[in-house]
């Protein structure tokens, strides 16, 4: 069985994200950036599923600038057993994504999906949505735990109500929560051997894929400061500061 | 218990993505290019990718970029705001200050034709430019022991990952790898751990003056509106440190840089004597003083982060070669202190024995000796010679303080050229220098407004450090009672206040005092393993990729 794992890459979730004084952004330059650690999970789950011989074939794909093939890099070292760019300098919406992901499938005829259920970069949550609506598939968000048996998939997804159990015929989409799995680390000679492995150069173009621009971002705008705290020193005071407020 | 490594054999292995070590590999594959040979370079880097860890004031002096790629411009290299002006101040008091004039401006403190840049940047594109000459670079590899067999370094071992505090090891346990090669250059920086065990091992420094430093902190800042003045360099020293005194110098530097930024900082030395001493605090005061307030009130604060520099030059120079590599860069000790400037002598450190180690491998050589002719390339070198002429710099200050140091300076750089014919010696470590607290004076730091000055907690956020953290503690104590039974009576443990980052706390009360370490805070500076007066801690590297993740310092 064939799987595609879609990798994007993120400004790290160490780095202390900091928007551009005109609004139009946050600042990525001489910024790290890392594989999106929901993908990590994905590319993780996707590397033990093979190591069970459940999955034989894992092709890691990622959107985007040069950088990009640094994502890839490190997609090869998990484990993965093919590597395809999409090359893209512009910015890329969930949608152009997820059309570009649904024709890498098709071309490759895997037969299960999986992704980090969203980027931290902008918590945008729909791009693993949209492969499986543009491919006509079932889907499984917020995987916690994913059993592939035969041509059936049974996933336990992170609801708010709890947990949730779903069974999905494959081909499949599903997309990873935090519980998943914790990622393995990366072994040198892995990492070494990655670097030897070609990656599979495409556009949009040589997929058919017409970017959308369906969205249009704004205004970008760091979290309001938190104003200073007011010491009272006894309840009535706490009362009267809460009632001015038009709290009490 | 034994572990199974896996084992890889390179020409040459290298210890570090800093200036000195991407210098070092980008010459090597350039000589083996221009000979149509190949030698193999692998560059180990313990931060999570190149760049992460440097930090630097910075201005460049722009000679050996020059040297490594003539078209440095071209190649698109993050070097583009030049030193348009320079001020020296002499702070006397937290309200006064003299400007000085050009005139009794110390040649070397003259910046005309140097660049203001972010070290960090300036790395990240070094790595770029030696990967596609085809080194082989590991971020997030920490090289964590040297391999030495029958007094010959072998290559280096990488850390291991997935270890428990304990020591035991976890399900995702992944052990490290031994690197071997023909030469290992060490660039790990000021008070590399493998460095420090070389030195040691090898009887490296056994001739030289005792390795000084100081401890530099730095923080980026966004201009306030209207204030930005890109190419501006202002310096200064004196207040809050010593003025006319001795016991407690530094200098401190702030710089308009492009984007809009601001990059302040304060370098304490480290030889300072007050046990109450915090150069944290200094820091965070001194940016209250007229002369710094003025540049940044009204703008925000971006980053923050600090390390140690080996700030002893000249006098101070080891051995740089043992049987199978050398030390370069900073792990040498290469920095020109009278210009505050380390990055092009870092850089030039790395190129000559690149120079010297290529010309042995493409003569075929097996490895595993003392290449003479590194440090005679270096002698022969300009790098040399402006370390000769600045040799007197360092001790000038210890000795005679900011004011009659730089007088004594600006007589030996501007009528001598540097080569007044005597030489002064500092031969106290710096571990030594510290006043029992009985005998040093308090120091009542005001709080931090938290508008100019911060408190250390808030600032070590702002460095992005990360460390996994159920790993072993990586500062070690060879003896756990010291801090609290010698320490703590003797210096009022000074580990509380010389650690920029908040590792080090005395708590509890009477007999439950214990001393925490909080290593997940560490950014990596090394001071605690270079001041600590009983020399009772050693920095390891912790597991890969720990540590700050500095955007562009």
């Amino acid at each position: 069985m064939k799987a595609i794992v879609s990798v994007k890459r993120v400004v790290d979730y160490n780095v202390r994200i900091q928007v551009k004084p005109d609004g139009s952004g946050v600042v990525t330059d001489g910024v790290k950036h890392s594989m999106n650690p929901f993908d990590e999970i994905a590319m993780e789950e996707a590397v033990r599923l093979k190591e069970k011989g459940v999955v034989t074939e894992i092709v890691a794909v990622s959107i985007g600038a040069a950088k990009c093939e640094e994502t890839l890099r490190t997609a090869l070292a998990f484990g993965a057993t093919k590597a395809i760019h999409i090359k893209e300098e512009g910015e890329v919406q969930p949608l152009t994504a997820a059309r570009a992901l649904a024709a890498v499938f098709k071309k490759e005829e895997a037969k299960l999906f999986i992704a980090g259920k969203q980027a931290i970069d902008d918590d945008a949550n729909q791009t693993g949505q949209m492969v499986a609506a543009l491919l006509d598939l079932p889907q499984a968000t917020f995987a916690g735990k994913i059993d592939v048996a035969g041509d059936k998939a049974t996933v336990v997804r992170e609801v708010d109500a709890g947990l949730e159990t779903l069974e999905v015929d494959l081909p499949a989409v599903i997309t990873a929560d935090l519980r998943l799995n914790e990622p393995r680390y990366l072994k040198l000679p892995d990492i070494m051997k990655a670097k030897r492995i070609a990656i599979e150069a495409v556009t949009f173009a040589d997929l058919g894929v017409e970017a959308a621009a369906a969205v249009k971002v704004t205004k970008t705008a760091p979290p309001p400061t938190r104003s200073k705290g007011v010491m009272v020193k006894t309840v009535d005071e706490l009362v009267a500061a809460l009632k001015a407020k038009g709290l009490a | 218990m034994s572990i199974e490594r896996d084992v890889m054999e390179y020409d040459v292995v290298i210890v570090g993505g800093g200036p000195s070590g991407l210098g070092a590999a980008i010459r090597l594959k350039q000589k083996a290019a221009e000979s149509g040979k190949e030698i193999n370079v692998c560059l180990v880097e313990k931060g999570s990718e190149i760049g992460a860890h440097i930090l630097s004031g910075a201005v460049l002096e722009p000679r050996s970029l020059n040297e490594l790629f003539p078209n440095w411009k071209e190649l698109g290299a993050p070097v583009k705001t030049a030193v348009t002006r320079d001020e020296l101040h002499l702070l006397t008091s937290e309200s006064s200050g003299v400007k000085l004039p050009n005139l009794f401006v110390p040649k070397t403190m003259h910046n005309e034709g140097n660049y203001i840049v972010s070290l960090g940047n300036l790395c990240r594109w070094l790595g770029e430019q030696a990967t596609e000459l085809g080194v082989e670079i590991y971020p997030g590899f920490a090289a964590q022991e040297v391999i030495i067999e029958d007094g010959v370094v072998k290559g280096i071992q990488t850390g291991d990952m997935g270890v428990d505090r304990d020591g035991t090891h976890k399900a995702d346990f992944a052990p490290g790898m031994e690197l071997r090669a023909k030469y290992t250059l060490f660039a790990e920086g000021c008070r590399g751990h493998l460095g420090k065990r070389l030195l040691k091992e090898f009887g490296l420094d056994k001739d030289a003056d005792p390795q000084h430093y100081g401890i530099g902190i730095k923080e980026i800042w966004e201009a306030p509106a209207g204030k930005h003045q890109p190419g501006l360099v202002v310096h200064g020293a004196g207040w809050p440190l010593d003025v006319t005194g001795t016991g407690n110098t530094g200098g401190w530097f702030l710089y308009h840089a492009d984007n809009n930024q601001i990059l302040v900082g304060l370098i304490v030395d480290l030889s300072y004597s007050n046990a109450y001493l915090s150069p944290f605090d200094e820091f965070q005061r001194l940016k209250h003083h007229p002369v710094l307030k003025q540049h940044l009130e009204g703008g925000k604060r971006l980053s923050y982060g600090a390390r140690a520099i080996a700030k002893g030059g000249f006098n101070s120079l080891p051995n740089m070669v043992f049987p199978g590599g050398a030390l370069i860069g900073c792990d040498l000790g290469t920095m020109n202190f009278s210009k505050i400037k380390g990055s092009h002598t870092a850089l030039k450190s790395g190129m000559l024995a690149a120079e010297a180690y290529a010309d042995a491998l493409m003569a075929g050589a097996e490895g595993g000796d003392a290449l003479q002719a590194f440090p005679e390339g270096f002698k022969k070198s300009w790098l040399y010679d402006e370390l000769f002429r600045s040799r007197n710099f360092g001790p000038a200050i210890h000795k005679f303080g900011a004011l009659f140091g730089g007088m004594f300076n600006y007589i030996d750089q501007n009528w001598f050229g540097g080569k007044i014919p005597l030489t002064l010696h500092d031969t106290t470590p710096d571990h030594a220098t510290l006043k029992l607290a009985k005998d040093s004076q308090q120091i009542a730091y005001p709080k931090p407004d938290g508008k100019l000055s911060f408190d250390k907690l808030s600032s070590v956020f702002l460095s992005s450090t990360n460390h996994e953290e159920h790993q072993p503690v990586h500062l070690k104590l060879a003896d756990p009672s010291i801090p609290i039974e010698k320490n703590l009576p003797m210096y009022a443990e000074p580990a509380q206040r010389y650690c920029p980052a908040g590792v080090y706390e005395v708590v509890g009360e009477g007999a439950e005092k214990r001393f925490q370490i909080n290593a997940q805070n560490c950014v990596h500076c090394k001071t605690c393993d270079i001041k600590d007066p009983a020399q009772n801690i050693t920095w390891v590297a912790p597991e890969g990729s720990g540590g700050p993740n500095y955007p562009g310092m």
